[in-house]
């Protein structure tokens, strides 16, 4: 086995794990790579089959074109999709863009907020109706308690610290300072009401692991990653107005992987496009603390 | 570059754990460009003077105290192959978190501060990686420059150490004397020890071996799920696991344990892939079987024409207490072993050691947090399992005390079940009958599922 058969088959066997220990599961999903191999990697962990939702936070300020990559796959992957939002805010205009809040208050209201919502079941959820294409009010409401997120180590210090199974409290908060012991594929799956886990499958893949592995498996990937024609592309997706673009000429996964290996990117990290990063140190860990991904 | 080792960094607290790290990744060109003047200046502001460990104690705690609290992964490359570099705490309140990330290593480098010398810690990290059976490790004696380079010391402390180390069972592969902070042999030999020519901290990683797969040993594989997904017509019955030693072939006669239920490997199933002929060890993979049998998750998959685990309900472990009540007798805890759970009961503790003196003491009643004993387990029913010896992966397990995964073991023993085994304090409605009844139950009924 090399090692990305062996990465592979470790994150098959925590997502086995979830599968069996969590009655109320969900994979959420931000339509970009690393979500994205984490999907794959659960079709290949179920012999073809997601048995779980997918769960998408919209902030509506996703790039357009993420939105309509997410209901394609769904319908042609027949995956269970739930959306979530936080329409309070957006109705009243409580966002960065709107000029109400800084970058990170925004991302605590539609993301964290949202999520958290979202997830206890307390703001409605939408279904992806594969019918009819449109979404409807999902009528479960149950407490999601086990989430799987495809947050990776090497993405920024705070992520370097997580377990595969991570719990989080009633109000979703992480507690950093006191994390429970994990070892030999033995894992927290035992909490108490109201709490639930976070499953982080990916732990233990880097950028360049994730773009090797959607190289080597032929896994469909949302165009945005590449350059078609105006020397950009986006290296790490999120919302429009806080993630911009790079300047790169890479045009497919091999590009990318060569650049990320010996070109312009070797040694800039991934997140250095994202805004909300840089209002002072931190940053990262505190949204996480909250309920972050 | 096609392989990746998985090395942890231990000892004692502030003994320069972090900083060897530090220095590794900025020596090595490995951070981020910009980090490590973004890290100078953050230090500058805030008035404190640079340290190579903030570069990696994210943390904003860790920062400010100065101290690592948790395990870091730390992505590095040598020209050899790619690491994840485990930075454990040092500090005894955080040795749950040192033994989480121990426990996920291959190899370990054990450091000791030269001017401190070899300190609790010290010993108590090198026999938990000693229970791990992390065999492959590399003394790096640190901070040299705090004693003038002195070869002497130097030589008091490797001639000290090896003998505790040998004592419990770890041979070093080297020891090496370091100056972290100052970048003296971490990456090239230097003048400054000019008594030393050996190899450099970044030469000796890259000696570790990385070991194979299991693939010789017995087949093992604790299932993980029993799948039928009848989604577009798919009506695979797919029993799922990841392989936890040797290798199976379609046509294999297989036997699930406890339930001693047969039958013939029919197919091995791998998502988008031809199915194989041929599964090994750490692969994760399904099976359909020729026929029908009903059995439950958590039963350990073997072959029938090799030699079997041993399926009992009572066993000798050596065990390490992490949890913050202590381990008593009278109280029903939860064993997990692969994917299998049982109720489990202390029978007896034989002796509990002070690992970083090696001292044993016997007639314990108790087991307290970051102890390590010798005990008698007995489980509310027979377990299949394998001894430290035979199969790794099926020989250790886990101990939960409430929600928590509160102890860890490796079992090197099998014993007889034991009719008189007093147990009823644990559970004192049941009589000796009750119990026998409930043990025929789960041995030949297990899908009642029953939970007295």
């Amino acid at each position: 086995m090399d090692y990305l058969d062996k990465l592979e088959a470790h994150s098959i066997y925590i997502l086995r794990e979830a599968y069996r220990e969590f009655k109320n599961l969900a994979m959420l999903w931000s339509i970009g790579k690393d979500s994205t191999v984490l999907l794959w990697l659960a079709k290949k962990a179920f012999f073809g089959h997601v048995p779980f939702p997918l769960v998408h936070i919209d902030t509506a300020y996703k790039i357009p074109e993420m939105i309509e990559y997410r209901n394609k796959l769904s319908i042609e992957w027949k995956i269970n999709l739930i959306v979530g939002q936080n329409k309070t805010a957006l109705q009243n205009k409580q966002t960065f863009p709107d000029g109400a809040v800084d970058r990170l208050a925004c991302c605590k209201l539609l993301k964290t907020e949202a999520l958290r919502n979202t997830l206890s079941g307390e703001w409605k959820r939408f279904k992806l109706d594969h019918y009819t294409g449109q979404f409807i009010e999902d009528e479960n409401r149950e407490q999601y308690t086990g989430v799987i997120v495809g947050v990776r180590a090497d993405e920024e210090g705070s992520r370097s610290k997580e377990r595969y199974f991570s719990p989080r409290d009633k109000n979703n908060d992480w507690d950093v300072g006191d994390q429970p012991p994990e070892l030999w594929n033995q894992f927290k799956t035992d909490f108490a009401p109201g709490t639930h886990v976070r499953i982080h499958p990916l732990l233990d893949w880097t950028e360049l692991n994730i773009w090797e592995y959607l190289d080597r498996e032929n896994i469909p990937i949302i165009p945005l990653y590449f350059d078609r024609g105006n020397g950009k592309r986006y290296r790490s997706l999120g919302c429009y107005p806080c993630t911009k673009p790079v300047e790169s000429n890479a045009k497919n996964v091999k590009e990318i992987i060569l650049e990320l290996k010996s070109g312009k990117f070797a040694n800039i990290a991934e997140r250095a496009g994202r805004e909300q990063d840089k209002e002072g140190g931190g940053t990262l860990e505190e949204l996480r603390r909250d309920g972050y991904m | 570059m096609k392989e990746r080792m998985n090395i942890v960094i231990v000892g004692h607290v502030d003994h320069g754990k972090s900083t060897l790290v530090g220095r590794l990744l900025a020596d090595t060109n490995s951070l981020p460009q910009g980090k490590l003047e973004q890290v100078k200046r953050t230090c500058e502001t805030n008035s404190k003077p640079f340290e190579y460990a903030f570069l990696l104690d994210a943390l904003v705690d860790e920062q400010a105290q100065g101290i690592t609290i948790d395990t870091a992964r730390i992505f590095f490359k040598s020209p050899k192959r790619e690491y994840i570099i485990i930075d454990a705490p040092g500090h005894i309140e955080f040795l749950k978190n040192m033994i989480s990330g121990a426990a996920r290593a291959e190899a370990a480098i054990l450091l000791i501060d030269a001017h401190e010398g070899i300190a609790e810690n010290s010993k108590r990290h090198a026999y938990m990686l000693s229970m791990l059976d992390i065999k492959q490790v590399i003394v790096a004696v640190n901070k040299m420059d705090l004693v003038n380079y002195d070869e002497a010391i130097f030589d008091g402390i490797k001639k000290d150490y090896t003998e505790f180390l040998n004592e419990i069972d770890i041979k070093p592969i080297a020891f090496v004397p370091l100056a972290a902070r100052q970048g003296i042999n971490i990456i090239a030999g230097s003048n400054t020890i000019q008594w030393y020519n050996g190899p450099s901290i970044l030469e000796l990683i890259d000696t570790f071996r990385k070991e194979k797969e299991d693939n010789q040993n017995n087949f093992r594989m604790f299932v993980q799920g029993i799948y039928k997904f009848t989604e577009d017509g798919d009506d695979r019955r797919i029993i799922a696991g990841t392989v936890n030693s040797g290798a199976l072939n379609v046509g294999d006669e297989v036997i699930f344990l406890p339930s001693e239920k047969t039958s013939t490997v029919k197919s091995i199933e791998i998502y988008g892939k031809d199915s194989p002929l041929r599964a090994g060890s750490e692969e994760a993979i399904g099976i359909t079987l020729s026929t029908q049998v009903y059995v439950k998750h958590s039963e350990l998959l073997c072959r029938t024409d090799e030699p079997q685990p041993h399926t009992t309900d009572r066993f000798k472990a050596n065990i390490f207490w992490m949890g913050r009540k202590s381990l008593q007798h009278d109280k029903r805890y939860k064993l997990k072993i692969g994917t299998k759970k049982v109720d489990l009961f202390l029978e007896n503790i034989e002796s509990v050691l002070d690992a970083s003196h090696l001292e044993k003491s016997n007639g314990r009643k108790e087991i307290q947090r970051h102890e390590v004993a010798h005990c008698v387990f007995r489980t509310a029913s027979p377990v299949s399992f394998d001894l430290i010896e035979e199969v790794k992966t099926t020989s250790r397990f886990v101990i939960v005390d409430g929600y928590d995964i509160a102890g860890g073991g490796i079992i090197v023993e099998a014993l007889e079940h034991a009719y008189n085994v007093n147990i009823e304090k644990a559970s004192p409605d049941l009589s000796a009958f009750e119990l026998e009844l409930k043990d025929l139950i789960v041995k030949y009924f297990p899908h009642w599922d029953i939970n007295i």
